[in-house]
C-alpha cells in the first residue's frame, strides 16, 4: 500500500482551498485599508487590480480556447513527411 | 590586488579547447574553475577599456568594461556556473564544449567595443547553440537546429550587411549608440531583433528551444536572447518603435502558452514574453526604464533557468516533458517541486521573489510617461504570465492529476544547481538593493516595497490565481492535447515548401517546354544544376558543423539537408546571393576592407 501523500486527502484539498479564499477575501478586503498612490485614475477604482486580474485571466483562457486553438491546431505528426 | 585584465569570452573559449583532455572530477573541477576565474577576473577589473589592437586601419577592442557590460558579465558567468554544475552527470563531452563556446560567445558580444569581433561572436553564438540543439540527437532535434542554424544565418546576414554599411558611413569600427536613422542602423536593429525573438522573427526560439538537451535548454533560455537585450540597451535605447514591439512580445505568447502542451516549448513563450518587458524598457528608454529592463534581465536569466532545469529535471526522471505525460510528481520528486514553485514565483512577480523587483520597474516607468496603454497590456501580460507560468508550470508537472509515476528525486548536482538559482530568486527578492547597485544608472532611486505596489501586486495575482481555479474546477479551461501549434515557422515549414512546388512546378514545366522546344539535354543539365546547386552550396558551407555530429549522421542529415532545401531555403539561397554580391559591389566602390 503506497503512503498517501499531502494532496491524496480531500480534507487537505478543501483546506489548501479554504485558505486560499479566505486570502481572496482579505485581499478584497484591503482594498479600502491602503491608500493608493497611483498615477492612473483607475488604480484608484475599487478592486481594480482584482477584477483586472481575474478578467484578463478568464479573456486569456477563452481567447486561447476558442479562438487560437481552432486557429493553429494541427494533429502532432503535421511537420512530420 | 593588480592583475592583468583578461576578455572573459578568451577564458571561456580557451577553457572549453581543454575540457576533452581531463577525466571525471578533474574535468568537473576543471569548468568549474574556467567560470570562478572568470567571474574573479571580472570583479577585479575597473571600468575602462582593454585589449585594443590595430586591425588593417581599424582599431579592434575585445574588452570594454562599463556598467552596462559589467552586469551582463557578472550574470552570464553566475548562469554558467549554476548550468554547468546542472549537467555535471553527463558524459560526453560535446555538451560541455558547446555550453562554454556559448557562453563564451555570449561573453565576447557583451564586451566587443567595435563591430568586428561583435559580429563574430554573435555568429559564434548560433554555432554553440545549434550544437546544444542538435546534440539531444533525435530526428526532431536535428531538423529544428537546421532551421535554427538556416534562420540565425539568415538573421546574421542582415545584420552583417548593416554593419558593413554602417561602419562605411561611419568611418569607424566603434560599436556604440546607433539609434533608427536610415538603411543601415534599419539592418542592425532587425539582425539583433531576429536574436531578441521579436514577433515573427521568433519562432526559431520556441521551434527549436524544446528539442534542445535537458541542459542545453538551459544554456540556450540565459544567452542568445539576453546578448540581444544587450545590444540593443547599447545601441537603441529610446527607439520609441522598440515599445509597441515589447508590448506585442509580452502579450501574444501568453495564448500560446495555454494551450500548449509540452512544458519545455510553454517555458519557451514564457521567455519572449519576459523579453518583451525588457524590450519595452529599452524603448522607453529612461533611466529608470532601462535599469528597470536591465534588471530583469539579470532576474529573468536566473528564474527562467530554474524553470527549465526544473522541468528538465522531470524530463530526465520521467522521459516525458508533456503536461499530458507529467502530474503528481510532487510525490517523488518534492524539492524539484519547491525549486519550481520558487521559480514560478519569481517569474509571476510575487513580493519578495525576483521578479517582483524588476518587473515593475519598467511599468512604473510606463506610468511615469503616461503610456496608458501600454501601461494596461503590460498589466495584463503580468496576470497573464502567473497564469501560464506561474500555475501552470507546477501545475501540470508536479501535481495535477497523478501520471503515475514513481522515480527518484533529481540528481544532487541538479538539485543543487536549483537550490543555487532559487536562492539568488530569492535574494534579489527580498535584498534588492545589491541588483539596484548594479545597474547602469545610479541617478534614479526606485523603491518596489511599498504598501500600494505590494498589495495591488498581491490582487492582481490571487485574482488571476482565483480565475485558473475556477475555470478548472467547472471544466472550461482548455484540456491538454498532444498536438501541434501553428505558430510563424509555419511561414518556412510548410509555406516554403508549398512556394517551393508552386515554382518547381513552373520552373519544370518551363524546363519540359524548353526541353521540348529546343535540344533536350543542356536545359535539362542547366535544370538539374539549377536544383542541385544550392544544396552543393549549403553542404559545402555547412561541413564544419556536421563534424560535430559523428559520420554515422552524416548521411541522413545529407538527406535531410536536400529535403530542406526543397521546403523553401532557396528563399535563403537568394538572400545569401544577393548579400554576397551586395558586398561584393560595396567592395569594388569603396573598398571598406
Amino acid at each position: 500500500m503506497e503512503k498517501k501523500h499531502f494532496f491524496d486527502k480531500p480534507k487537505n484539498i478543501r483546506r489548501f482551498l479554504q485558505i486560499f479564499f479566505i486570502a481572496i477575501v482579505m485581499l478584497l478586503g484591503f482594498d479600502f485599508l491602503i491608500h493608493r498612490h497611483s498615477f492612473f485614475a483607475w488604480e484608484k477604482w475599487p478592486e481594480f487590480y482584482a477584477v483586472f486580474g481575474f478578467v484578463a485571466c478568464v479573456v486569456l483562457v477563452l481567447i486561447a480556447k476558442l479562438v487560437l486553438r481552432p486557429l493553429v491546431m494541427r494533429g502532432e505528426d503535421y511537420y512530420d513527411d | 590586488m593588480m592583475i592583468n585584465p583578461i576578455p572573459p569570452a578568451l577564458i571561456f573559449i580557451a577553457g572549453a579547447l581543454f575540457i576533452p583532455v581531463f577525466r571525471g572530477s578533474f574535468k568537473q573541477a576543471w569548468m568549474l574553475l574556467i567560470t570562478i576565474s572568470g567571474m574573479l577576473n571580472l570583479i577585479y577589473t575597473a571600468p575602462g577599456i582593454y585589449w585594443t589592437m590595430n586591425f588593417l586601419d581599424f582599431e579592434l577592442v575585445l574588452f570594454r568594461v562599463d556598467r552596462l557590460s559589467l552586469l551582463f558579465g557578472y550574470i552570464f558567468h553566475i548562469i554558467s556556473f549554476i548550468t554547468i554544475i546542472y549537467i555535471m552527470h553527463v558524459k560526453k563531452n560535446v555538451e560541455y564544449v558547446a555550453g562554454f563556446l556559448y557562453a563564451g560567445a555570449a561573453l565576447g558580444v557583451i564586451f566587443a567595443a567595435d563591430f568586428f569581433s561583435f559580429f563574430v561572436f554573435w555568429e559564434m553564438l548560433t554555432v554553440g547553440s545549434v550544437m546544444l540543439i542538435w546534440q539531444r540527437r533525435t530526428k526532431k532535434a536535428q531538423a529544428a537546429g537546421f532551421r535554427y542554424l538556416m534562420v540565425h544565418a539568415f538573421g546574421g546576414l542582415v545584420l552583417l550587411a548593416g554593419i558593413i554599411m554602417y561602419i562605411n558611413e561611419q568611418g569607424s569600427l566603434a560599436f556604440n549608440y546607433i539609434g533608427l536613422d536610415g538603411l543601415a542602423s534599419l539592418l542592425i536593429f532587425l539582425g539583433m531583433g531576429l536574436n531578441c525573438a521579436w514577433p515573427l522573427l521568433h519562432s526559431w526560439l520556441t521551434d527549436a528551444y524544446p528539442e534542445a538537451t535537458i541542459g542545453g535548454a538551459v544554456f540556450l533560455s540565459a544567452f542568445t536572447t539576453k546578448t540581444a537585450v544587450y545590444a540593443l540597451a547599447r545601441a537603441y535605447p529610446g527607439t520609441e518603435v522598440l515599445i509597441w514591439i515589447g508590448v506585442v512580445m509580452a502579450a501574444f505568447p501568453i495564448f500560446y502558452a495555454v494551450i500548449e502542451n509540452d512544458l519545455r516549448r510553454v517555458l519557451a513563450y514564457s521567455l519572449i514574453n519576459q523579453v518583451g518587458f525588457m524590450v519595452v524598457g529599452i524603448g522607453i528608454g529612461t533611466n529608470l526604464a532601462v535599469n528597470g529592463a536591465i534588471a530583469h534581465a539579470f532576474n529573468d536569466i536566473l528564474f527562467k533557468a530554474l524553470l527549465f532545469m526544473s522541468v528538465g529535471a522531470a524530463m530526465y526522471r520521467t522521459g516525458s516533458a508533456n503536461a499530458t505525460g507529467l502530474g503528481g510528481l510532487y510525490k517523488s520528486m518534492p524539492l524539484t517541486a519547491l525549486f519550481c514553485i520558487v521559480g514560478a514565483a519569481s517569474i509571476s512577480a510575487f513580493p519578495l521573489f525576483s521578479g517582483f523587483v524588476s518587473k515593475s520597474m519598467v511599468m512604473e516607468a510606463a506610468a511615469h510617461d503616461h503610456m496608458s496603454t501600454v501601461w494596461l497590456v503590460l498589466l495584463f501580460a503580468s496576470a497573464g504570465v502567473f497564469h501560464h507560468a506561474g500555475i501552470k508550470i507546477p501545475y501540470f508537472a508536479f501535481y495535477s492529476h497523478d501520471a503515475g509515476h514513481r522515480v527518484k528525486e533529481a540528481p544532487l548536482n541538479m538539485l543543487v544547481a536549483m537550490g543555487i538559482a532559487a536562492f539568488l530568486c530569492l535574494f534579489n527578492g527580498v535584498f534588492p538593493q545589491f541588483l539596484y547597485s548594479i545597474l547602469p544608472y545610479q541617478d534614479v532611486h526606485y523603491e518596489p516595497y511599498t504598501a500600494t505596489h505590494v498589495f495591488s501586486q498581491l490582487q492582481l495575482l490571487f485574482f488571476s490565481a482565483l480565475a485558473f481555479v475556477l475555470l478548472l474546477m467547472s471544466g472550461i479551461y482548455p484540456s491538454e492535447i498532444r498536438a501541434v501549434n501553428l505558430d510563424a515557422d509555419w511561414l518556412y515549414r510548410k509555406g516554403g515548401r508549398l512556394f517551393y512546388n508552386l515554382a518547381d512546378r513552373a520552373a519544370n514545366g518551363l524546363n519540359a517546354i524548353g526541353g521540348r522546344l529546343f535540344l533536350d539535354k543542356i536545359p535539362g543539365r542547366l535544370a538539374g544544376f539549377a536544383t542541385n546547386s544550392p544544396f552543393f552550396f549549403c553542404w559545402a558551407l555547412l561541413a564544419p558543423y556536421w563534424v560535430f555530429l559523428g559520420t554515422d549522421k552524416k548521411e541522413s542529415l545529407r538527406g535531410g539537408l536536400h529535403r530542406s532545401l526543397q521546403s523553401g531555403f532557396l528563399v535563403f539561397g537568394l538572400m545569401s546571393g544577393a548579400v554576397s554580391v551586395y558586398l561584393f559591389l560595396l567592395f569594388l566602390s569603396k573598398g571598406v576592407f
